[in-house]
């Protein structure tokens, strides 16, 4: 199976690169159901950290479904579908 | 609705002082900021002088969340924005969102942050361009920025018009609380002090060279050739006298004229257009050439410049008729932030009673200017004429007044 696993500690490193992280928001609690708006991340910042998960991933995520993961949860296993999908491809 | 517009808070962020009373402390006293550019090797280009905006250090100011998106100017603006509200007692959140509106000046956006995403793009390729550049280059995020930061919903706009734009960003902003918003941040700050930056405003032919800070932005001086760039500015915060006094607040003056004009086409051989402006500017604020105590000049640097605004200047008020000064002999020019830190300095003389000196410099004789040099000059004033023109043919004027009982 896959080599490469797309984790949540993986997503907030790279919010924390591309799109910061505020003293009064902490995302290093239990933050696998919270919405991304609820944690201070707008539709652009999800836009660079998609951007930045693809270049690093090398895979490509539509932006429909980009838009759909509204919380870390459904967008870690968007980008491990998508993981997946390149292995078997 | 003719509401009279006040200031009530400043927040400042200059070559020669962070803060409003660092700035004012050196200015008056005569401190430059200018030496030479740190933020970038200047070795390769013509001028390796700037006016660069010390000891700002982002992180100890603003959220995290805002750090990768903004460019250079638009941290400094955000922070001296929270400055001017915290000096007019504002706290923004318990004022309904609607009664505040931004209305800033911009001259090319953020330079610095834009040269770094084009560099990722033809380095790296458009997958490395962050998602942030859509705005963070813009001429309008300040105004943005500045309204998301602080739940600002009322009027917000920017204007763009070099180093004028200063002047007519408070004119906007007057309109708008004359049309009924209580509150207006206002203002500019400019910061383009990289590479990008540099070639672009050596295209002008405006800039100085040379490598002596003292010799290098010499205004109405025999030897001026040209100025030397800065970064910074002012954010003030307007406010209808009305709302001001029903709060009880500090009033540091009143923004009572305005005035712009365009030059006319180079090579028409019609006069330019800067005496028109401070003339309308002083019918506005219903003020005779006589009551004004100080002017805050343009300060071109460059010869002809220098003496088209000499000449407005002896037309309006005489020869030797009115003191006048360049405080921005000290900071470079500050291009879209250039004339709201001329206005906050007008307001400090105002308030203090101190004309800040223009340094370095010696008056051409036959410009018969009163030029205040090398020394402050203590003198009571109650009315200020800030005087600033834009690359390309812009002239605005501003009259300030001290706060009336």
């Amino acid at each position: 199976m896959s080599t490469k696993n797309f984790t949540l500690d993986d997503l907030k490193r790279i919010l924390r690169e591309g799109a910061g992280s505020d003293d009064d928001i902490d995302i290093d609690g239990d933050i696998l159901d919270a919405g991304f708006e609820q944690l201070g991340y707008e539709s652009l910042a999800l836009l660079e950290t998609g951007s930045r998960i693809e270049r690093e991933y090398g895979i490509t995520l539509d932006e429909p479904s980009l838009v759909d993961a509204t919380t870390p949860r459904a967008l870690i296993a968007l980008v491990n579908a998508h993981l997946a999908d390149s292995l078997a491809a | 609705m003719n509401a009279r517009t006040v200031v009530t808070g400043m927040g400042i962020a200059a070559p020669n002082g962070l803060g409003a009373e660092d700035f004012w402390t050196a200015t008056r006293n005569g401190r430059s900021g200018i030496g030479p550019v740190s933020r970038f090797d200047p070795a390769q280009y013509p001028l390796r002088l700037a006016g660069e905006v010390p000891g700002f250090v982002a992180e100890d100011h603003l959220p995290g969340r805002l750090l990768p998106q903004t460019d250079r100017m638009t941290r400094l603006a955000l922070v001296a924005a929270d400055w001017a509200l915290t000096d007019a007692g504002i706290t923004p959140d318990e004022v309904p969102a609607f009664d505040m509106g931004v209305v800033t000046s911009s001259s090319s956006g953020g330079f610095e942050f834009g040269q770094g995403e084009l560099q990722k793009l033809w380095s790296k390729g458009s997958r490395y361009v962050s998602a942030y550049q859509s705005f963070a280059w813009f001429y309008a995020v300040n105004s943005g920025q500045i309204s998301i930061r602080n739940g600002m919903k009322g009027p917000s706009s920017v204007l763009v018009s070099d180093q004028a734009g200063g002047l007519d960003a408070v004119a906007q902003a007057r309109r708008q609380i004359r049309k009924g918003t209580p509150m207006i941040v206002t203002g500019g700050v400019d910061a383009s002090i990289c590479p990008w930056g540099w070639v672009a405003q050596l295209a002008s032919g405006r800039l100085s060279t040379g490598d002596d800070p003292r010799r290098a932005y010499l205004p109405f001086d025999a030897h001026a050739h040209g100025h030397v760039p800065g970064e910074g500015g002012a954010i003030l915060l307007l406010e209808n006298v009305e709302n001001a006094r029903s709060r009880g607040a500090r009033i540091y003056g009143e923004i009572a004229g305005y005035a712009a004009t365009f030059d006319p086409r180079a090579g028409s051989g019609r006069e330019p257009g800067l005496r028109t402006a401070i003339e309308l500017a002083l019918a506005d604020a219903e003020v005779r050439p006589e009551d004004v105590d100080v002017i805050f000049a343009d300060a071109a640097a460059i010869p002809e410049m220098d003496r088209v605004e000499a000449e407005a200047i002896a037309a309006v008020f005489g020869p030797y008729g009115v003191p006048v000064t360049a405080p921005k002999s000290m900071t470079g020019r500050l291009y879209s932030g250039a004339a709201a830190l001329d206005l906050a300095s007008a307001l400090l003389s105002i308030s203090t009673g101190v004309i800040p000196p223009t340094t370095n410099v010696e008056a051409v004789p036959d410009y018969r200017l009163d030029l205040v040099t090398d020394e402050p000059r203590s003198t009571p004033i109650r009315t200020a004429l800030v005087v600033a023109r834009g690359h390309g043919g812009f002239n605005s004027a501003v009259v300030v007044q001290a706060p009336s009982d």
